[in-house]
């Protein structure tokens, strides 16, 4: 205890300087078991250079998803790269309490974090409590806008997932030459079921009777669904089998299955989260035909640089199409001009509030 | 030595202790291999914790107390009972929406809730039992099965029942009245959270479980069985009906493991409720030798273990999921260990036995002489 001590006191006395010019930080990036740690002697001998620490706490999955876990981290890494802050992530493991997750955050406070981002839902309750205890330090929590999380020091960063979802769900109709397409969602919850919502009403609004086949890799609280390729590829080669030519994934790490599937059968995949294209294995990025960005990214380096600013990120932001926040990927050009202008058509008139995307099927 | 119950208190703690350096080597090793430092990984899993730390600790392992009562109930029997997991979890969704309903003040509310899930674990349990009893399926396979269908349904009936709050993406059971939610108590100083209030619930059901199963005729009958099945046929146990209480008993208890949680904590049931919590209790049963004192202790050392290891990403940039690979190493050592002591006390009480005998028939072979 005696490193976070010294580290939050060496941040204190520079945050009364008011700091915000720096090059270089001793920082940390904890990935998946390997090797980097936080250097007792670093710490202490060289002092921070930014007022701003930032800790990013997963939920089950961490770094390596190439999907909604790895948007967040980039939009860390992005900031840290440009701001200089110092950063560092904590990941869930499985089958843990609410108080493993009150506790992660408030490890986070000890070690002198001033800016914590709790990604996923499940944080709701911890972040809003542990927010509450700790006023001076700033919190943000990603997909959760509920009276649960909501607080003075507390950024509630949402998405209109269904908007996205509908452009590639009409860019699956358009594309689709069986009229057959199937969606693989990665656990039966709520924020997956909006994916679901928006894909099927982009789809039927190109193709009314576009048959749509979907399913879900797990019931909840078995939140295995996100991380589990052999689950997907088995969903997704069923479809295929069954005569989908298109399937679109918001399974998270289970996707890689999806595209494998995708790829043994021919067929075209969709990716969700990330621009998969770029960020899937590079054997299979050709079968992915667009992807439904989520800009988790986006989200969280916007609400970092406000931190370095010293601007209160306070309350619910939400990104929709309207601000960019959600859309769909080009990369590898696999879709015609046509269907980009019929999207970008669909997108103008979601924009506009001619089309209103439900999110609940 | 010499003296048995000085011998056998010792074994039983020897055992356990030996493990744990086992665990300390070995997984120093995975560390050295992977090139991860040792140093602060030890430093953080064996830092004192914090008083809200030890507060997470107790109320970790009142849970897995439970979870591993329930467990050892079977293990007593020779019955596996590896669907606690499931148990519970039935156990819990009925417990929520039936004290989500309020139709029952404040205590009420609370105990009517407990009976309902342990009816609830015991129901769930008693499939197992009777497909054990009457057609003489391996209860290993039936509530492995069994807890694959209890996520499906259980879920699929969330799915039925649930309640959203605006603006959130988790669902759960509708939230228990304010006067049915247990505050806890401020046990452990210095602390900002409290420990669970159902600690009693851990102590009564460890009380009740040394109790029934040492004192009682039913606990006779229930460890004869577990010994030796022929025997206790032979002593008119009737094996069928042993076999169905002890998996209804043991589904009961399962029940109750997520009550704490339930009423300390949560508040409802839903996406974010504990799970995995059933497999827990097998490790701990059997690192605690199914005995009520030894599965306290070894239901601390894991919650010990589970909260320390929170931190190991933040303080020492290792995976938490390291505590697994500790967890495990114990296991392991520890069930060879019981093992190794086992034939050791059967050698030491061999040893013993024949030189009292040898004694025996000096003595007296001189009386002989003297006579």
């Amino acid at each position: 205890m005696k490193v976070a001590v010294a580290v939050s006191a060496s941040t204190l006395a520079l945050a009364a300087c008011g700091s915000g010019t720096s090059k270089e930080t001793s920082t940390t990036t904890a990935g998946s078991g390997t090797t980097s740690s936080t250097s007792a002697s670093s710490s202490t001998s060289e002092a921070p250079k930014s007022d701003v620490k930032v800790g990013l706490a997963f939920d089950v999955g961490g770094r390596g998803d190439q999907s909604f876990n790895d948007a967040a981290a980039a939009g860390m890494d992005k900031a840290k790269a440009e701001f200089g802050i110092e950063t560092t992530d904590a990941t869930a493991v499985n089958g843990e309490n609410e108080a493993a997750r009150e506790e992660r955050l408030n490890q986070l406070v000890d070690a002198g974090y001033t800016n914590i981002i709790a990604v996923g839902f499940a944080y709701a309750a911890s972040v809003g409590k542990v927010a509450k205890e700790n006023p001076d330090v700033h919190f943000a929590i990603i997909d959760d806008a509920s009276d649960a999380s909501k607080g003075d020091n507390v950024a509630q960063l949402t998405f209109a997932e269904q908007e996205g979802s509908f452009l590639v769900g009409a860019a699956a109709a358009l594309t689709s030459k069986t009229g057959h397409i199937g969606f693989v969602g990665g656990v039966n919850v709520p924020l997956i079921v909006k994916f679901e919502a928006g894909y099927d009403a982009g789809a039927k609004a190109v193709n009314p009777d576009i048959k749509i086949d979907s399913t879900y890799l797990t019931q909840p609280p078995d939140f295995s669904g996100f991380g589990d390729p052999a689950k997907g590829k088995t969903a997704a080669e069923g479809m295929y089998q069954g005569g989908a030519d298109i399937v679109y994934h918001a399974a998270g790490g289970s996707g890689a299955g999806v595209f494998t599937a995708a790829k043994a059968a021919k067929g075209w995949a969709i990716g969700v989260d990330s621009d998969q294209a770029k960020t899937a294995e590079e054997g299979v990025r050709d079968v992915i035909l667009t992807s439904m960005l989520k800009k988790v990214d986006v989200a969280v380096y916007d609400y970092l640089a406000k931190a370095v600013k010293g601007e209160n990120a306070a309350g619910n932001v939400i990104y929709d199409l309207k601000v960019d926040g959600v859309g769909y990927s080009t990369t590898g050009d696999k879709m015609s001009a046509d269907v980009i202008a019929k999207l970008e058509d669909y997108k103008a008139k979601i924009v506009s509030g001619e089309i209103k995307v439900p999110d609940t099927k | 030595m010499s003296n048995p119950l000085v011998r056998k208190l010792m074994l039983s703690l020897g055992a356990p202790i030996l493990a744990l350096f086992v665990a300390f080597a070995l997984t120093s090793l995975v560390l050295m291999a992977l090139g991860d430092p040792v140093r602060d990984v030890w430093i953080t899993m064996l830092s004192t914790p914090k008083p809200r730390m030890i507060t997470n600790v107790v109320n970790g392992a009142i849970v897995l107390y439970l979870s591993a009562i329930a467990v050892a109930v079977g293990f007593k029997m020779n019955l596996f009972n590896i669907g606690v997991d499931g148990q519970y979890r039935v156990g819990s969704f009925a417990a929520a929406v039936f004290a989500g309903q309020a139709w029952l003040p404040g205590i009420l509310n609370i105990l009517v809730a407990i009976i309902v899930a342990m009816v609830a674990g015991g129901l769930w349990a008693s499939i197992a039992a009777y497909l054990k009893v009457q057609r003489g399926v391996s209860e290993v396979i039936s509530t492995i099965m069994l807890n694959a269908i209890a996520t499906g349904l259980v879920s699929w009936l969330l799915l039925k029942v649930a309640v959203r709050t605006a603006g959130s993406n988790a669902i759960g059971t509708k939230v228990i009245p304010e006067s049915s939610q247990l505050e806890g108590w401020k046990l452990i100083p210095g602390a900002s959270n409290r420990v669970y209030s159902l600690l009693i619930l851990a102590v009564i059901v460890g009380f009740l479980y040394w109790f029934v199963l040492s004192k009682t005729r039913f606990g006779f009958d229930l460890r004869a069985t577990g010994s030796s099945e022929t025997a206790a046929v032979a002593s008119g146990v009737k094996v069928k009906r042993m076999v169905m209480t002890s998996m209804i008993l043991s589904g009961a208890l399962a029940g109750l493991v997520g009550m704490p949680l339930l009423f300390g904590q949560d508040h409802s049931y839903g996406t974010t409720f504990q799970a995995g919590l059933g497999f827990a209790g097998i490790g701990i049963a059997l690192l605690g030798r199914n005995h009520p004192v030894g599965i306290a202790f070894a239901a601390l050392l894991w919650s010990y273990l589970d909260t320390q290891a929170n931190g190991l990403q933040i303080r020492a940039g290792v995976a938490p999921e390291l505590v697994y690979i500790i967890q495990g190493i114990i296991l392991f050592a520890v069930v060879i260990a019981y093992e190794g002591t086992r034939r050791l006390d059967i050698r030491l009480e061999q040893q013993r036995v024949a030189r009292e005998l040898a004694a025996q028939r000096t003595a007296r072979q001189t009386e002989g002489a003297v006579a």
